[in-house]
Order: C-alpha cells, then sequence, then structure tokens
C-alpha cells in the first residue's frame, strides 16, 4: 500500500479533515439546536417577573426565584400539580398491570384469535386517541366519574396500553423459555417459575415502559383540558388559563413541566431505542 | 390453570379495557356527529361545514402537516445517519438529541414563546447585534403566517426526537454486511444511503410517518400557546366546540374530520411503504 501513495494523498486527507470538522460541527449545531430553547426557558424561569416581562434580556439567569414562589403560590397550582401527579401515577399502574399480562400471553402462546388482539392493539395507532375524552365526557358524567382523577387516567390508560403491551411483549419473549421450564421441572408451577424466575429478569424494562406511561400522561393536554374541571392536571391548568395568565407564570409552569420529563427520558434512556424497534413491528 | 384457557384469562382485561374505552367510544362520536332528535342527519356537519372557520382550520391543519412532516423526516434522518457513525460519545449524543421526545406539546410552544414573544430572546438578540431597532411584535394576529412558522419550528424542534428514535432503532436491523458488499463495488456515501439504507428502512419510515402525520394532524396545544386562535386548527375548534359553543354534536363533526383524514393518511402511507413479500430483512 505504502509504495502506491500519489501526488494527491495530502489533498484526501485535507478532504477528510474538512469532512470530520464538517460532521463534528454539524453535532454541536444539533446539539445547540435541542438544548438552547430549554436552557433560555429556565432563564426565565429562574428571573423575577420584573425581568420576564423586561427588555432586552441578557440570557443569563438572575436566580431570582420570584416566578417560581409566584408559580407555587398561584391560586390552584399546587393542586394542578398533584392532580397531575396522581393521574399519570394511577395510568401507570393501570397500562402496566393491564397490560403486562397480554405481553406475556402474546409471547409465550399461540392461540386462535392471537392476530385479532394484535390488531386491536394496532389499530389504536391509526385514531386520534385524545379525541376520545368527547364521548367519555358523557359516558363519565352518567357513572360519576366525570372531573375525578380516575375518569381521566382512564383515556391516559388508552393512549399508554398499546405502548405497554408491546413493550412488555418483546421484553417477555427476550426471555427464554428454557429458564421457565427448567423451574418446572424443579416442581415450581407457572405462576412461582414466573414470579421467581422471570420477573426478576424483566423488571427494569416493565419500570422503564412505567415511567413512559407516566410521561404520556403527564404531557397529555386534549383530554385532560376537555374531561377536568375543578380537578385540573397542571397542562390543563395552564391551556385553559393561558390568555390571563401572566408571562412568568406561563414560563415558570413550563418549567415545571419540562423538569420530570427530562428526569424520565434520562431514566429510561437504555430502553427507548428497544422500546421503538419493537414499536415498529 | 389449563394452558388452553391461560392466554384468554390474560388477555381478557386488555381486550375489555379496548372495547369499551376505545371501540365504544369512536361508534359513540360517529352516533353524536350524525344522529340528531330524529335519527339520521347531517345537520351537525353542515353546521360545521359552513361556519367560517372551518375551512381555515381544515387548511391550516393540512398545511402544518405537510409542511412539518418532511422537515422532521430529513431532520431525523440526518441526525439518525449522524449517531449511526459517531464512534464514541454515540450514547450521550443520542440522549440529547432524544430530550425533547419526552417534552409536551405545550412545553414546547411554552418555550419558543420565551424565544418568539415581544420581549423574548430572538428579539433581544436581534435589537443587541443592531439589525432592527425596536422589539417586533411576532405572534400578533396579523402575522398569521409568523405565528404559522413559530408553530412548524416549535413541532419540528420537539417531534422530531421521536422520528430519529424510530429511524435509529431501524438502522440497526440493517445488516452490515449490506453496506461491506456495496463498498466493495464502489458505491459512495451517498449511494449506499439511497440504495441500502432507505429501502431497508421503509417499515420503520412507515410506522414514523404514520405516527407523525396523525399527531400533527392532532396539533393543539402549541398552536394556541404560540397564537391564541388566531390560526384554527381542527384540534382547537374541537374544543372551541364542545367547550364555548357547548354543542356537542358539531364538536364530534370535527372529530370524525380528523379521524378521516387520519385514517387516509394510515391508509395512504401503508400503500406507499409497503415492503414486497419476500423483501424482508
Amino acid at each position: 500500500m505504502s509504495t502506491a501513495v500519489s501526488v494527491d494523498a495530502p489533498h484526501k486527507v485535507e478532504v477528510r479533515s474538512a469532512a470530520r470538522f464538517l460532521f463534528i460541527a454539524a453535532i454541536v449545531v444539533l446539539c445547540i439546536w435541542v438544548l438552547l430553547p430549554i436552557y433560555l426557558l429556565f432563564v426565565n424561569a429562574l428571573s423575577s417577573p420584573q425581568e420576564v416581562s423586561g427588555f432586552p434580556k441578557t440570557g443569563l439567569p438572575s436566580f431570582d426565584f420570584g416566578s417560581v414562589r409566584f408559580f407555587l403560590s398561584f391560586a390552584g397550582v399546587l393542586q394542578a400539580l398533584g392532580n397531575s401527579v396522581l393521574v399519570a401515577v394511577l395510568t401507570m399502574v393501570l397500562s402496566i398491570g393491564i397490560g403486562a399480562p397480554a405481553g406475556y400471553a402474546l409471547s409465550r402462546f399461540d392461540f386462535p384469535g392471537k392476530e385479532s388482539f394484535r390488531m386491536l392493539v394496532v389499530m389504536t395507532r391509526a385514531f386520534p386517541l385524545p379525541l376520545l375524552a368527547l364521548p367519555l365526557a358523557v359516558l363519565f358524567i352518567r357513572t360519576g366519574l366525570d372531573d375525578t382523577a380516575f375518569g381521566l387516567a382512564i383515556v391516559h390508560t388508552v393512549l399508554a396500553l398499546p405502548f405497554a403491551v408491546l413493550i412488555t411483549f418483546s421484553l417477555f419473549s427476550g426471555i427464554p423459555i428454557e429458564l421457565e421450564e427448567a423451574a418446572w421441572t424443579l416442581g415450581c408451577n407457572r405462576w412461582q417459575a414466573f414470579r421467581k424466575v422471570v420477573l426478576p429478569l424483566v423488571m427494569p424494562g416493565i419500570a422503564a415502559s412505567a415511567v413512559f406511561a407516566f410521561t404520556i400522561s403527564w404531557n397529555e393536554v386534549f383530554a385532560a383540558a376537555v374531561l377536568t374541571i375543578q380537578n385540573r392536571t397542571l397542562p390543563a391548568f395552564l391551556v385553559q388559563s393561558l390568555n390571563v395568565s401572566p408571562l412568568h407564570l406561563k414560563f415558570a409552569g413550563g418549567a415545571a413541566l419540562v423538569i420530570p420529563a427530562l428526569i424520565f427520558i434520562f431514566a429510561v434512556r437504555r430502553y427507548l431505542f428497544a422500546m421503538w424497534g419493537i414499536a415498529n413491528r | 390453570m389449563h394452558p388452553k384457557v391461560l392466554p384468554y384469562v390474560l388477555l381478557l382485561p386488555a381486550t375489555l379495557f379496548l372495547l369499551v374505552f376505545f371501540v365504544y367510544p369512536f361508534v359513540q362520536i360517529a352516533l353524536l356527529a350524525f344522529t340528531g332528535a330524529e335519527g339520521f342527519t347531517l345537520q351537525h356537519v353542515q353546521t360545521m361545514a359552513s361556519h367560517w372557520k372551518f375551512k381555515a382550520a381544515l387548511g391550516w391543519t393540512l398545511l402544518l402537516a405537510a409542511v412539518v412532516v418532511p422537515i422532521q423526516l430529513m431532520l431525523a434522518l440526518s441526525m439518525a445517519t449522524i449517531v449511526s457513525k459517531l464512534e464514541s460519545g454515540r450514547s450521550s449524543i443520542l440522549y440529547i438529541f432524544s430530550i425533547p421526545l419526552g417534552l409536551s406539546d405545550l412545553a414546547s410552544g411554552i418555550i419558543w414563546l420565551a424565544i418568539f414573544e415581544q420581549s423574548g430572546f430572538l428579539n433581544s438578540l436581534l435589537v443587541g447585534l443592531g439589525i432592527i431597532e425596536r422589539p417586533i411584535l411576532f405572534l400578533g394576529y396579523q402575522n398569521v403566517w409568523v405565528i404559522f412558522a413559530a408553530v412548524v419550528i416549535a413541532e419540528a424542534w420537539r417531534a422530531t426526537a421521536i422520528v430519529m428514535v424510530i429511524l435509529v432503532s431501524g438502522m440497526g436491523l440493517i445488516p452490515k454486511e449490506y453496506y461491506e458488499a456495496a463498498e466493495v463495488f464502489g458505491a459512495g456515501p451517498w449511494k449506499r444511503f439511497v440504495k441500502i439504507t432507505l429501502p431497508l428502512l421503509r417499515p420503520s419510515l412507515q410506522t414514523a410517518l404514520i405516527l407523525r402525520t396523525l399527531l400533527a394532524f392532532e396539533v393543539f396545544a402549541v398552536v394556541i400557546t404560540l397564537g391564541g386562535t388566531t390560526l384554527p386548527v381542527l384540534m382547537g375548534e374541537t374544543f372551541q366546540w364542545q367547550f364555548a359553543l357547548q354543542d356537542r354534536h358539531v364538536a364530534s363533526a370535527y372529530a370524525m374530520v380528523i379521524l378521516a383524514i387520519s385514517i387516509a393518511a394510515t391508509l395512504f402511507y401503508l400503500w406507499a411503504l409497503r415492503v414486497p413479500k419476500g423483501a424482508k430483512i
């Protein structure tokens, strides 16, 4: 190879390092594109109300907690935060509680009707699910579930359930059935084998999909705004008061929405790609 | 329990849940939209269609999807390609790129409001650089196209991440040998991308496009955060009819429109990006 070095070798090196530079520049630009807007939101959230509506902006936070204090003491905010957490936890429990058994059944058994069930789950993807809030509002008034955390959690579970089923399906499929069979031959029944062998192995993945369900509910705006009046979640509260609330309330509220989402995505980052790889099929 | 019965028992909760809270409500929406006091009627559809905002809402929603989705697709393809070429720092770059995945459209609306509002960061920058003398009111009601552009930017910023994650996991499924073979035959990077990556990525592209297009039809919170009611969209009008005008029938008629274009888009993608039998990896 070394004998074949020709006159254009330095030129090639130049092209390569230029390409390398462009590549790194693209990564830096994309990272700034993603991170800068979030940074600016926090700059506003950590500035005093006067600074938030002042001009021009410096782009540096003054670490004045006036806006945050105003937000937290604003009537209804703490209750909305509490409701958001409550609805999201209920959604998490419901979607994993209902979805995980279905995922296990899909991964371990072959039975007539399996494909129809899969179709039902996949079909949810072609439907604009937040619209469910319209007819369910009527049903909930009849059954006394209107304006309750549980009623809203049911709608959010419809959004999260297909993911829960598909994710747990692939988690269970990743555990060789031989492990379970070995436990059976050693005297475990089906439930014991599941609890002692399979469950510890899939627990981290289940936790990740539970966090995912939590995030879906935490972020949902439309159904929450339609279905709750007194017991608003944080997104519903913010949307309903958009045109009457001052800027610093919006930005502090936005930051309150963003922080948990950042933590959750960080917590499940290792599972994101596995989860979506599955959702492809 | 008998192994023939067990899968059905495990699937029962999920099936019942989806039938009661997914299938039945959508039937209910259709009934609300097409029936009145004396059975079948097109009156609600006519009320909707003759309202002056309907055409605008439908037009803006479709235009928004037509502009946002291709931008997201191209941005996500570049991000996914960059990530797949990274040797070190891959997981941290991936984490940064996927952060917006966890954010709601309401949060993203508030974030970009911090940038575009009159005393916001964009005006501060422009005045600071001496490009303009006084801050411009970008998001005023007479600037509907600026609001549109702001919504496009906010949506591209937030929802590109989900497309990227789906594409990255799809790219992981393409065997490396294909690229090595193509390289042996002298195919450059661009040719490899067009002839190998794109065709083999079809299932992931399909998933990503269906998901993103449907979510684009459901755009709601980001639009009212940035533009109030200046930029009418279908979901916003549905909300208006349900809440401000208290007419569930017309709201359901709007829901049927969103449902119809969602199903049409899904069928289009299923057909346009179908994978011929026997060409699966």
